[in-house]
């Protein structure tokens, strides 16, 4: 069992992540990117899991899981509110929060 | 009479009731409010008389029961008499013994030994934090005195104020004023307390300045009003803390009878009395307008003549001398006045009286001259008290209220005709035309020059004489002494010039000689009695050692002069010859130079015409010329001249220059200070505050762009050097 | 047990606003007819008092309720008025019905009578709340009550710069009520309520507090702290030199109703809490903080007073002349003795109806001149005589003349300088005993300068040919009642002292 190709991939999985959060300006993508950094941290939990033999990992993946479809959930109503009110999903543009 | 003794507070009850009637119904009266005012006087006049007679009644059968139904008598409990008997057994003079056997003749050699206390009546006005403070009364002879002084000039500017204020926008308020300082100073002089003489220091101050400011429309009065109330603001400084140290001193007591009673037994520290003697003389100086405080005096000529009769000559200016009279039990242990022989009081008010004398040479101002007089004699009166010769000073207070009064209203009645003060320029003459004015005024003068046997002479003689023989070893005051017969002499001179101006001459005025005319019978009738009073008065007090009757030798000694225990044990002056004649002669020496120099143009006048050289031999061997050439040309006209010129320029310039110096710089500093402390640097600090942190969240909003990938990045960037941290210094 | 009537006293003004808050706003004279009415009860319940009070033991809280209140910090809801508070309750009660009647035809723009006499009746609850509060929280409950009235009435109805100035009011206050509470809750914490009883008690209770048995056990260092921050707590509110500045601003802006309450009520909760709560419960940190407290004081009254003869606006000149005024009053308190906090207490009341009255006049002016600038004004005493004389008298109140109620606050705080309680620096105390006596010639040199400017000499050409209407008939009401008291106290100083003496005498002998 090799945890090294798990990281590995863990890291691309992280770093496309990140890409996409900071980048990309559609809000589906970034939330899609969420998605991604949140199952790089997943795949760690379980091969981390599997590699000590303790449960606990898997589970807390489980929930990660869990926040991660209901934050998807709540995310794209946001997208979704936002595009009726402003017929675009472009973040560049969403500036009301500037002090 | 005797209920009169201890109901006397009824006296300055009744100005200051018609002071409200006045106020609140004067205009609807049909003479505006100027019948209550002289009602009430008229009334506090007779009451007067009669304290003054239960009073001299008092004195002659003493009551000998005193001592013993003293000792029954509840003291502190409001209400009750306190005769102060008591307080003799504290000087340890057994006084109360033995005067029922006396004999009528025996009196007057016994008198220094029977103590004839005051009659103190005292109520509790308030207490807290275990001081009482009364209010009451206290009569003796002192009180007596004055009640009467002030009563008969208040009275009398009142009937003249009638005619002299006639038709004055302000009529009604000029009355009720009038009134309001009738009462306060009947307070004054009846206070039982120092606390209570505050107030009626105070009270008198406010009519003074609501009296001067009576034509408050221009600036130069009401400016005058200010500088007077503020002067004697400074002044006041001392009175407090004086009555305050005299209070603590005392053993918190304010009651004048007890503070005397106990300084006069050494039961209070000497440097406590010093202390207080020193700020009380402050007090006194701007009161009585003495050198270097007296500056306002001539000012509060601003006001209406009769107040300058009532308030600035007779009577309120001499609340300063009444007060030292009042507490000599502190000034004489203080100053140590019957040992010394010179103390701040004495050179304060013979430095006082050779200023003022001087400075009166040089004045246009026909009221000026009378200003500066008033300051030259109180500076008499405090003199006399500081040598320790008190009868003399309150003599002369007494006897200096009736011709100061009888020349301020009489140069009020002149100027009713030629509508100015100004005696240079629009006056000359007048005698002409005001024969009554012409008569009271050359009696006035002729008893303030000091010429016998005229009231003035008798007192001003007495004061001489007590400079020359009291204080410590019999000395004298030798310095004082000098300086009492210089301003002799300079007050016969000044006097004289100030009469040849106004009376005699050419007249100079710009008022049409037609016009000019004597004033009406309200205003010559005061004239009339006060000049009257100023012949006589003098009689009150002739001197003793056998020279005149026992029944007529110094009355006003024995009955004015306080015998009881809160009184210090002060001995007398004799009547000297000598003393008298060199008075006599200053005094005549002064009249004959102004008379050479004003009325026969000698002296100077004739100098520029003179050719040079053998007119110069001439001059030098008429002996006459030569004699007049040093005294009115170098002596008289040195001070008249330049020497007068340099002090009043010092007057003006310097001392009334710092008076004012230190408003402006007061005004600047606080300018400064409200500048540049308080805006910039107090409130600068506690605006600074809100401003750093106003500006800590400008700079720190720039960074909330609402931007969300932007904050992402700086999430990972500060979390990527966060894990490098970490990396580095832990692994 | 006639105990509600402290209760009725301080909670009918909110009465009144409870119904005014229903009313229709355009209905003003039913308004004003409320608000009169219920400034007019909490009177009533004064007079009330007034009668029924025992004035033989002034020392002793009357009138107390105690009902349990907050039971988890065990802060109760204790009322009570003794001698100390009775003069002061009466007076903000009496100046609020003034001022409400004054208000009838003088409402300052922006108008809208219902919610500037709203404000008010509220800050009338929390002045009433404050003086017989017997709890620490409870009177921090109605100290801080006062600020948001306050704070609006400058704000909405001030002059041109009145947000700056409520502002800063507001926050000032607040820092001081910060380090306030914060005294307060170090004083629960660490104090014994039942003074070395076998159980320890914490407690708000003024009244157990008192006397220094209760600090007893807390260490000196802490206790200097702690009244540190109730000091600069009452300090601000009062204000002494140098917290003071929010006062000349809050004055020049505010309107007359505002200032006169400002003036007359307002700064006495300062040093009220200095005699009611700082002294009693820390009197052992009060001694040693004494001679700065004095130090301030006279600071205070010649800086005060030279602010004074700055100044070109006659509002603002009064403001500063309080400063100085209440520098007498601290002064008073600094001596601890029974005799000079006497004098405070009758050195607030003096001031409150003096100086509210100066501040009536100034508005009143500044309503018939539209300017207050001195260099402006001129001759008052020939365009309105009436009101030109009232000006006369009550400078001459101010300045400390003798007969008139001024003089009674600062002759005997002067006095009692002389001799401070045991303790303190005796030398100390006389230096500053003859330099507030200095701050006496200040005080008659600004205030007569002041009169000579508005009230002397001939009105200036641009107000020569106006028609000035003298005093009118609310000016009268409620000017009358003030000055007929000025003279009265000043007559008859006993009327107030024997109410305090005794109180003060308790509260410092315990």
């Amino acid at each position: 069992m090799l945890l090294n190709q798990f990281l590995v991939l863990s890291a691309v999985l992280f770093c496309t992540g990140v890409y996409g959060v900071i980048a990309r300006r559609n809000g589906v993508l970034v939330l899609m990117s969420v998605e991604l950094i949140l199952n790089a941290v997943n795949i760690n939990f379980v091969a981390f899991a599997y590699w000590h033999g303790d449960v606990s990992g898997q589970v807390f993946a489980l929930f990660v899981i869990t926040v991660a479809a209901a934050e998807v959930g709540i995310g794209l109503a946001i997208v979704l509110l936002i595009y009726r009110n402003r017929s675009s999903i472009d973040l560049g543009q969403m500036e009301q929060l500037r002090g | 009479m005797t209920t009169m003794l201890e109901n006397v507070w009824v006296i300055p009850a009744i100005p200051f009731a018609t002071f409200w009637g006045i106020l609140f119904f004067g205009k609807r009266l049909p003479h505006k409010g100027a019948e209550l005012g002289i009602g009430a006087l008229s009334l506090c006049f007779a009451l007067s008389l009669v304290t003054g007679a239960a009073w001299i009644d008092r004195v002659d059968n003493p009551p000998v029961s005193d001592h013993t139904t003293e000792q029954a008598t509840e003291h502190a409990t409001g209400g009750s008499e306190i005769d102060g008997t008591e307080h003799a057994q504290v000087a340890g003079g057994d006084s109360g013994t033995g005067i029922g056997v006396l004999g009528a003749a025996a009196i007057e050699e016994a008198e220094e030994h029977i103590a004839v206390d005051a009659v103190v009546q005292q109520w509790t006005w308030w207490q807290n934090g275990g001081i009482e403070f009364t209010v009451g009364t206290m009569v003796d002879g002192l009180t007596a005195m004055m009640l009467l002084v002030v009563t008969v000039v208040s009275l009398l500017v009142h009937i003249y104020s009638t005619d002299y204020v006639g038709g004055d926008r302000r009529y009604t308020h000029f009355f009720a004023f009038l009134s309001l300082f009738s009462a306060s100073m009947l307070m004054l002089v009846m206070a039982e307390n120092t606390l209570q003489m505050i107030v009626g220091w105070e009270l008198v101050g406010l009519c003074s300045f609501v009296l001067i400011g009576h034509w408050w429309e221009e600036k130069p009065n009401s400016d005058a009003a200010l500088k007077a109330f503020l002067t004697n603001r400074v002044g006041d400084i001392g009175m407090l803390i004086g009555v305050i140290t005299l209070f603590f001193a005392a053993n918190q007591t304010w009651s004048i009878v007890e503070i005397n009673s106990m300084a006069n037994a050494g039961q209070i520290s000497h440097t406590a009395l010093l202390v207080a003697s020193l700020c009380l003389t402050a007090a006194v100086m701007s009161k009585s307008g003495q050198f270097f405080l007296h500056t306002w005096l001539p000012d509060a000529m601003a006001g209406p003549t009769p107040v300058s009769a009532l308030i600035h000559a007779a009577t309120m200016v001499v609340a300063g001398v009444f007060m030292v009279a009042r507490l000599y039990g502190v000034f004489w242990d203080g100053f140590s006045i019957g040992t010394s022989n010179i103390n701040v009081l004495a050179v304060v008010g013979g430095f006082t009286t050779i200023v003022g004398g001087v400075l009166a040479f040089v004045q246009a101002d026909i009221k000026k001259v009378l200003a500066y007089s008033t300051i030259s004699q109180l500076g008499y009166m405090v003199m006399a008290l500081g040598v320790g010769a008190w009868t003399a000073g309150l003599f002369h207070l007494f006897t200096h209220a009736f011709f100061k009064a009888c020349l301020f209203l009489g140069s009020g009645s002149v100027s009713h005709a030629v509508h100015s003060f100004d005696m240079v320029k629009d006056m000359g003459g007048m005698r002409k035309w005001m024969p009554h004015t012409f008569r009271t005024f050359m009696i006035g003068s002729i008893a303030l020059a000091g010429i016998p046997p005229l009231a003035g002479f008798w007192s001003k003689d007495e004061i001489l004489a007590g400079a020359s023989q009291l204080g410590g070893g019999g000395d004298g005051y030798p310095v004082v002494l000098v300086m009492g017969f210089i301003t002799a002499g300079l007050t016969a001179a000044y006097m004289t010039r100030c009469v040849y101006l106004t009376f005699f001459g050419e007249y100079r005025g710009h008022t049409p000689v037609e016009k000019l005319h004597e004033s009406g019978p309200r205003i010559t009738l005061p004239l009339w009695i006060l000049a009257g009073l100023a012949i006589v008065a003098g009689l009150a007090n002739l001197p003793g050692d056998s020279i005149v009757p026992d029944g007529w030798a110094l009355r006003f000694e024995h009955f004015v002069e306080p015998t009881g225990a809160y009184f210090p044990a002060i001995s007398h002056p004799h009547f000297s010859g000598l003393t008298a004649l060199v008075s006599i002669a200053v005094a005549g020496l002064g009249v004959a130079i102004g008379y050479a120099f004003y009325f026969r143009q000698l002296g100077p006048h004739g100098l520029t015409q003179r050719s040079t050289v053998a007119k110069a031999g001439y001059t030098f061997l008429e002996n006459r010329y030569y004699l007049d050439h040093l005294y009115t040309g170098v002596i008289a006209g040195g001070t008249k001249g330049p020497i007068a010129r340099a002090a009043y320029w010092t007057n003006q310039n310097i001392i009334d220059g710092i008076v004012n110096g230190v408003g402006i710089s007061a005004r600047r500093i606080g300018l400064w200070v409200y500048d540049k402390i308080d805006q910039g640097i107090v409130d600068g600090t506690v605006n600074g505050l809100g401003l750093g942190a106003g500006a800590g969240g400008e700079v720190l909003r720039e960074t909330q762009t609402g931007r969300v990938q932007q904050y992402a990045s700086v999430l990972f960037g500060s979390t990527l050097v966060l894990a490098l941290v970490i990396a580095l210094v832990i692994v | 047990m006639e105990s509600w009537i402290l209760t009725l006293a301080v909670f009918s003004p909110l009465v009144g606003a409870a119904v005014m808050l229903l009313w229709p706003k355009e209905d003003e004279s039913s308004l004003k007819g409320i608000a009169l009415i219920a400034s007019l009860a909490s009177a009533a319940t004064g007079v009330w008092i007034l009668f029924n009070f025992d004035f033989d033991h002034t020392g002793t809280l009357q009138f107390v309720v105690d009902k349990s209140w907050i039971d988890v910090i065990n802060s109760r809801y204790i009322v009570g008025l003794d001698g100390i508070s009775l003069p002061l309750l009466l007076l903000s009660q009496l100046v609020m019905v003034l001022v409400i009647v004054y208000s009838w035809n003088h409402f300052p723009e922006p108008h809208n009578p219902k919610a500037f006499l709203i404000l008010m009746l509220v800050l009338e609850v929390g002045m009433n709340g404050t003086f017989v509060a017997q709890d620490l929280i409870l009177f921090f409950v109605f100290f801080e009550i006062v600020l948001l009235p306050m704070y609006f009435m400058i704000g909405v109805w001030g002059g041109p710069d009145r947000q700056y100035a409520a502002i800063k009011f507001f926050l000032f206050t607040l820092f001081g009520s910060a380090l306030m509470i914060l005294s307060f809750l170090a004083v629960f914490f660490l104090a014994d309520g039942t003074a070395g009883g076998a159980e320890v008690v914490r407690t708000f209770d003024m009244r157990a507090l008192s006397g220094g048995g209760a600090v007893a056990s807390i260490a000196r260092s802490t206790q200097l702290w702690i009244f540190g921050g109730m000091f600069i707590g009452f300090a601000i509110k009062v204000p002494m030199f140098p917290f003071h500045t929010w006062l000349p601003d809050a004055h020049t802006e505010a309107p007359t109703q505002g200032s006169v309450i400002l003036a007359a009520i307002l700064l006495k909760l300062g040093t009220y809490g200095f005699v009611r709560i700082a002294i009693p419960i820390l009197p052992d940190a009060a001694e040693e903080w004494a001679p700065w407290i004095g130090l301030l004081a006279v600071v205070g009254i010649i800086y005060g007073a030279l602010g004074c003869l700055a100044q070109t606006d006659m509002k603002r000149l009064i403001a500063f002349s309080s400063i100085a005024h209440m520098g007498f009053v601290m002064l008073g308190i600094a001596t601890l003795t029974d005799f000079g906090i006497n004098a405070a207490v009758f050195g607030m009341v003096a001031h409150g109806l003096i100086t509210g009255m100066l501040f009536f006049l100034a508005g009143s002016v500044k309503e018939r001149y539209h300017t207050l600038e001195l260099s402006r004004l001129g001759g008052l005493l020939v365009q309105a005589p009436k009101m030109g004389w009232i000006l006369g008298f009550c400078a001459m109140a101010s300045l400390g003349l003798p007969g008139l109620a001024g003089f009674w606050g600062e002759f005997p705080a002067i006095l009692s300088a002389y001799n401070p309680a045991e303790g303190l620096p005796v030398e100390t105390f006389r230096t500053f005993m003859v330099v507030a006596a200095l701050g006496t010639v200040l005080a008659a040199g600004y205030l007569l300068w002041m009169l000579q400017r508005t009230a002397f000499g001939t009105p200036s050409e641009e107000f020569a040919e106006q028609q000035i209407h003298d005093v009118n008939t609310p000016e009268w009401i409620a000017w009358t009642p003030l000055l007929v008291l000025i003279l009265a106290f000043g007559v008859y100083p006993h009327a107030i002292f024997r109410v305090t003496d005794g109180a003060v005498t308790a509260l410092l002998g315990g």
